[in-house]
């Protein structure tokens, strides 16, 4: 492996590892809060908010996309504490609601405006575009010290590592409110712990995740990040470090074999073309969920029935 | 039981004597209310518990129980009342006050040990970002083995019975090491072995000083296990020594027709020998 993985192949891998791991660790919370879809939720959100932002700047430009999509997760945060507190209604119904409501209302928005040029990209948003994330001007792993090299990274690997960064410290940080108040929120308050800014924080993260993530690889990957490493971790462990952990584990392991898999599997097959490689990513995290349900040591666990029910 | 040297024994269980909470009650609110939406389920209440003394909360299902000892510990926002707890406001009181809430109301299938659970009352000693060392380690085993859980200590939570449950929930609550204990139906679903247990530890914390106050369904343990009884229904019912407060006429007007008459004078008659 030399000159050629470096230009083609090492850029998009680190870019799905970093999206994996910034989806997977916050997702981890939202599973044991039983809010799993929010990031599903949130990944359609985001589609008002690009066709709003192509509208109003005509450019396809990867930051106007991610301000719009930012905002658009932004107000549906907004709505669903406004729908959650005016109508009475439970916080999962209150989330249906307000989702339907926005994709729908980027369906609209889509509809009404040039097709033409919009259509490609509902199609970028959905499965992102990994594969042309590539870094041309490398020539092989001395690159890596090369600052004119460097200089030419796609913009998306800086932008995915910062956040990913962030989003590991933030679970550092905050690992001791999270793990007591995501247990027992009650007991968290009685302690002095803020949790329903916590819980609004964490909304808050996986939306950042969401959004940055999409940009590079569309929400497929985003969906399924949020919810299969940290669902497969589950059934490793009973402790939740080392579920976290494993989660990451996963999330990384899917990326790297996925990419591997949608650009060499078909060949192998004997097809011509390779297949998207975050369809591909999403696939192998799905793959490594099943195999954890059906071999990971504390499998029965999760949806067992409880002592005293 | 009665124990004269209790701090407050004067209230006769329905004037209280001030308008604003004695600065030496552990626990104090006046004219607490807290709604969920229309109906309030506390409405204007009026306690003061007593220090260095067992108290039980008493009332019917949905009488607010649950919902009075969250406001009272900021969990819950409250419409209107005060709250004192040692005389200070709860924001001030938070390193004195253990809270033990129902067991149901987690998900027992949470991914960590019973150790992992009882280190989370020591988070007001070790903080956000503090490390957990081996002195707080050897702290949570101890409050463990005060409620007979020590060799439990690497097992998932998930992996216990009710009453095993119930007493990991007491040992986080020691672990605090505070100088009120607030619990939620301590003794639901529990044999009768880990109701002793449970009730010795308490009444051990009474007789170190400390003030419990506990929600309790088993009308006929209250005259054996607590002094002073705060009866509820929305409204306070009845407050003072168990003696004066737990009557057949405060649990009549208490759980008004849910109780029989006959079910009341057995209460009656039991209570004394337990
Ligand atoms: N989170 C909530 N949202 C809306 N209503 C609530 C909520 N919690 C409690 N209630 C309502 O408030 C009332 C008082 O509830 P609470 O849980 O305090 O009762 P309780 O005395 O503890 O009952 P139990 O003996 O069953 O534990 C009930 O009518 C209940 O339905
Ligand atoms: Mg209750």
């Amino acid at each position: 492996m030399g000159a050629e993985f470096v230009q083609f192949s090492l850029t998009p891998i680190l870019i799905g590892m970093f999206a994996a791991i910034a989806c997977a660790l916050p997702g981890n919370f939202l599973i044991l809060r039983r809010q799993a879809l929010i990031g599903d939720a949130i990944s359609h959100v985001v589609l008002p908010g690009i066709v709003v932002a192509f509208l109003l700047t005509g450019t396809v430009a990867a930051i106007p996309m991610m301000i719009g999509a930012a905002a658009a997760a932004i107000v549906a945060v907004i709505l669903i504490e406004a729908v959650r507190r005016l109508g009475r209604i439970e916080p999962g119904a209150a989330m249906g609601v307000v989702f339907t409501t926005l994709f729908a209302a980027g369906v609209l928005l889509l509809e009404q405006s040039d097709t033409s040029a919009v259509h490609l990209d509902v199609e970028h948003a959905l499965m992102g575009n990994l594969e042309s994330l590539i870094w041309l001007r490398a020539t092989g792993w001395e690159s890596l010290l090369d600052p004119a090299a460097l200089a030419a990274l796609p913009p998306e690997l800086g932008r995915m590592a910062v956040v990913c960064a962030l989003i590991v410290a933030l679970t550092a940080i905050f690992w001791r409110w999270l793990k007591i108040a995501t247990f027992d929120e009650g007991f968290a308050q009685a302690l002095g712990i803020p949790a329903a800014g916590l819980g609004f924080g964490l909304v808050v993260t996986a939306a950042i995740a969401a959004v940055a993530a999409f940009d590079a690889v569309g929400s497929i990957i985003v969906i399924a990040m949020f919810i299969c490493p940290p669902a497969a971790a589950r059934l490793m462990t009973n402790r939740l470090e080392v579920q976290v952990l494993w989660s990451v584990a996963f999330a990384a392991l899917s990326a790297v074999l996925g990419y591997v898999l949608a650009g060499y599997g078909p060949l192998w097959f004997g097809a011509a073309n390779a297949v998207s490689a975050a369809g591909m990513i999403a696939t192998v995290s799905g793959v490594i969920l099943g195999l954890a349900c059906l071999y990971a040591p504390h499998r029965a666990r999760i949806g067992a029935a409880r002592e005293d029910a | 039981m009665h124990r004269p040297d209790l701090a407050i024994a004067a209230h006769d269980g329905q004037a209280l004597p001030t308008d604003t909470c004695p600065a030496d009650s552990p626990l104090a609110v006046r004219g607490l209310t807290v709604s969920y939406g229309e109906k309030p389920a506390v409405f204007s209440v009026d306690a003061t518990f007593p220090a260095r003394a067992m108290s039980a909360i008493i009332g019917p299902n949905g009488a607010g129980k649950s919902t009075f000892l969250k406001a009272a510990l900021g969990v819950v926002p409250r419409l209107s009342g005060e709250v004192r707890v040692f005389g200070t406001p709860i924001e001030k009181a938070r390193d004195r006050i253990a809270y033990v809430p129902q067991r149901a109301s987690v998900d027992w299938d949470f991914p960590a040990t019973v150790l992992d659970v009882v280190q989370m009352g020591l988070y007001r000693r070790v903080g956000l970002l503090g490390r957990m060392s081996g002195r707080m380690r050897a702290l949570a085993l101890d409050c463990l083995g005060r409620v007979g859980m020590a060799d439990f200590a690497h097992r998932q939570i998930g992996q216990l019975s009710g009453g095993q449950q119930q007493r990991v929930f007491l040992a986080r609550a020691l672990a605090q090491d505070a100088d009120l204990y607030l619990l939620d139906e301590p003794f639901a679903g529990v044999d009768a072995a880990t109701e002793r247990a449970i009730i010795d530890v308490l009444k051990g914390l009474r007789d170190a000083g400390k003030s419990v106050v506990a929600v309790h369904h088993d009308l006929s343990t209250v005259r054996g296990y607590f002094d002073h009884a705060f009866l509820i229904n929305v409204r306070r019912m009845a407050e003072g020594p168990v003696e004066t407060a737990f009557t057949a006429e405060t649990l009549h007007a208490t759980y008004g027709g849910r109780l029989a008459t006959t079910q009341i004078d057995e209460v009656m008659l039991s209570g004394g020998a337990a």
